[in-house]
């Protein structure tokens, strides 16, 4: 009888003692793994998965297993929506890494203040956090940064007179915007504002008039395949003009695309795809090369900034629990925001109660094209 | 401000080959079946993509382009035969869903067994530009222009000496007296959705060097050659390929003179206003006939 009930007993415990254990820290994402922006999403889901993996194998975080609740949204801003309903009212996370691109996050985030639980965004949008949102972050770099290590090398070239080309789709109009504010703001003549489609397929129209206005520099904002035309048309005009491109041509594909004409283009780039020729003091070398490496191995693919943005927003809330010492949203939150010189993938971050981006021009490196493959530029 | 003028003036020429390529297409199918093929821009667009496919294989350049060429007549001739013809005779405008049809299942297969990316293919002749009257001017432009003459004429020549091309026209005219006179109409139907197949992979083979391609270009493309055709006059190939030429300086002026924000619009804006003028298009006969 009494052998019975201590074994009951054992039995309890036992199952109390694994309950506990197995109890995990829930943290959600919404992400765009198929549909248009899977390019951006799928290297975020698998870096997520990755690191939740990673995290797990180390023994969690707070002693307890991670669990990831990830949803996809289809590229779609209404199933985005839903998710992130999902999210807090169903699984009742601790915190949301997404949405993947600008539209899907300015859809949801309104929705975490009145929940009381932290999103980090991994979309680009200024908008986000400008201005600060208690309780939203993001982790990709805004374009201000972007074009503010344009200028800043332009500046140091003595360039005075600019003329921007930019593609009439969402990126283009947001870099347009800030390119109108910042060239005459950092003392520069905005000398030419011209325009193409995103499906165009010949911008010697539009070259040729930038040409007439003789600017010292050119900057052409848009993604691909709208860069690698204006570079290839560039050549066949015989351009000197030094032209620099986005961020948003930072693979390799633009390079394959846009051959012998890509060679001398200037663009602001995350230390990613340079990671091999930073320097060894520079804080994001070792991990840099760690993911690159990492990646590689398990998906048999290139790493690019958008996985990054997956590996700074799990990283970093993860970091927040464990400096936190508790899973509460509320506790999070308050230790995300206090995040000094985190180094990841996208830049070194530093939240502040101002600055919910916490990067600045630094998380871009100014590389140029040589040879087929990018050299950072001194 | 008129210095850019020699330049906007090559370009267009360069774009407005394509477009008069993709009309070309639209007029050999509907100068023997009365079909408008809205898949017209996705056999430009199997041209390009299928010699960018093959090169990558390992094919030499013009081997790639002209099986790229060969496998789009093929796929042409097999969608008159499989989808089409089995149809049978109906309304024209159901002909002309099916083939809106067509054109999504072909973007859709090469996205699925392909992917999304852009790809470029390497230009024939290098890519040093030559000076011609102060305007750049891509070695590959001339081909696209030299090899879109060459099209043309020899099109005069398979409509006006061969028996084949005489049998087209014949259908064209009037299917029920060809068809007693021993023309098989479905042969000629079989042979005009070849043709178009080849004139728009060359097309697509021939101006992927300077336009780059992916699986959706042929959207553009389409709405554009139609446009061409329609301003050339409808039925009329050569119109369509001047109508093409035409489009694509409009465009390239526009951009250049006006907006390039408005680029796309401008060319729609004087295809509308020639039809109020003149409905049956620039070289549109004044009956409605089709020849």
């Amino acid at each position: 009888m009494m052998l019975r009930l201590l074994s009951v007993f054992a039995a309890l415990v036992l199952w109390a003692g694994q309950s506990l254990a197995a109890e995990p820290v829930k943290i959600g994402a919404v992400v765009s793994v198929t549909g248009p922006a899977s390019f951006l999403g799928e290297p975020e889901k698998n870096t997520l998965e990755m690191i939740r993996d990673e995290l797990n194998a180390k023994g969690g975080l707070l002693g307890r297993p991670v669990e990831l609740v990830i949803y996809d949204d289809e590229s779609d801003v209404n199933k985005a929506v839903l998710a992130a309903e999902k999210l807090l009212k169903k699984d009742q996370v601790a915190a949301v890494i997404g949405a993947t691109t600008s539209g899907s996050t300015l859809a949801i985030m309104n929705k975490f203040p009145a929940a009381q639980v932290p999103l980090v965004s991994m979309s680009a949008a200024e908008k986000i956090v400008n201005p600060v949102n208690p309780w939203v972050f993001k982790v990709a770099p805004s374009d201000r940064h972007a074009v503010g290590r344009i200028l800043k090398h332009a500046q140091a070239k003595g360039y005075k007179k600019i003329a921007i080309l930019t593609v009439s789709d969402g990126f283009g109009q947001a870099g347009r915007e800030v390119l109108k504010e910042l060239v005459p703001a950092m003392g520069f003549t905005l000398t030419a504002d011209e325009v193409y489609g995103p499906k165009d397929t010949d911008m010697t129209a539009q070259l040729t008039k930038l040409k007439d206005a003789a600017p010292d520099a050119i900057i052409c904002w848009g993604t691909n395949p709208g860069p690698a035309v204006v570079a290839r048309n560039r050549a066949q005009l015989g351009m000197k003009t030094p032209l620099y491109m986005s961020h948003g041509v930072a693979s390799r594909k633009f390079i394959e695309l846009a051959g012998e004409s890509a060679e001398g283009l200037m663009l602001p780039a995350g230390h990613l795809i340079v990671a091999s020729q930073l320097p060894d003091s520079q804080p994001q070398k070792a991990l840099l090369l760690a993911y690159t490496s990492q990646y590689k191995d398990k998906f048999k693919g290139d790493v690019s900034p958008f996985g990054g943005h997956g590996w700074d927003g799990l990283k970093l809330v993860a970091k927040a629990v464990e400096t936190a010492g508790s899973d509460k949203p509320a506790a999070i939150r308050d230790a995300l925001e206090k995040i000094t010189a985190f180094p990841g993938i996208g830049g070194v971050f530093s939240f502040t109660e101002k600055d919910h981006n916490g990067l600045d021009a630094n998380a871009f490196e100014m590389v140029v094209i040589q040879g087929g493959d990018w050299k950072i530029l001194k | 401000m008129f210095a850019g003028a020699p330049q906007y003036l090559i370009s267009g020429l360069t774009v407005g080959a394509t477009y008069g390529l993709t009309a070309l297409g639209f007029t050999m199918i509907f100068n023997t079946t009365g079909i408008i093929n809205f898949a017209q821009g996705e056999f430009v667009m199997l041209g390009g993509m299928l010699a960018v496919v093959l090169q990558k294989a390992g094919a030499p350049l013009p081997v790639a382009i002209m099986l790229a060429v060969a496998v789009t007549a093929l796929v042409g001739c097999l969608i008159e035969r499989g989808v089409i013809r089995p149809v049978g005779r109906t309304a024209p405008v159901n002909l002309v869903i099916i083939t809106i049809g067509i054109s999504i299942l072909l973007r859709g297969a090469v996205m699925l067994i392909w992917g999304k990316d852009t790809f470029a293919l390497p230009p024939f002749s290098g890519s040093a530009p030559l000076a011609i009257l102060g305007a750049a001017v891509q070695p590959q432009s001339l081909w696209v222009l030299f090899i879109t003459l060459l099209l043309l004429a020899a099109l005069k020549l398979f409509f006006s000496r061969t028996i084949h091309g005489k049998a087209m026209l014949a259908c064209a005219c009037e299917q029920k007296a060809a068809a007693l006179m021993g023309i098989s109409v479905d042969r000629m139907a079989m042979l005009s959705f070849g043709l178009s197949g080849f004139l728009g992979a060359v097309g697509g083979a021939i101006l992927t060097p300077i336009t780059l391609t992916s699986y959706d270009v042929g959207v553009m493309l389409g709405l554009k050659g139609f446009a061409a055709c329609i301003l050339g006059g409808l039925g009329n190939p050569f119109g369509a390929a001047a109508g093409g030429l035409i489009l694509g300086v409009l465009e390239s002026f526009g951009a250049g003179f006006v907006s390039s924000a408005y680029k796309d619009a401008f060319a729609f804006i004087v295809l509308l206003a020639l039809l109020f003028v003149k409905p049956t298009g620039l070289f549109g006969g004044p009956k409605s006939d089709r020849v």
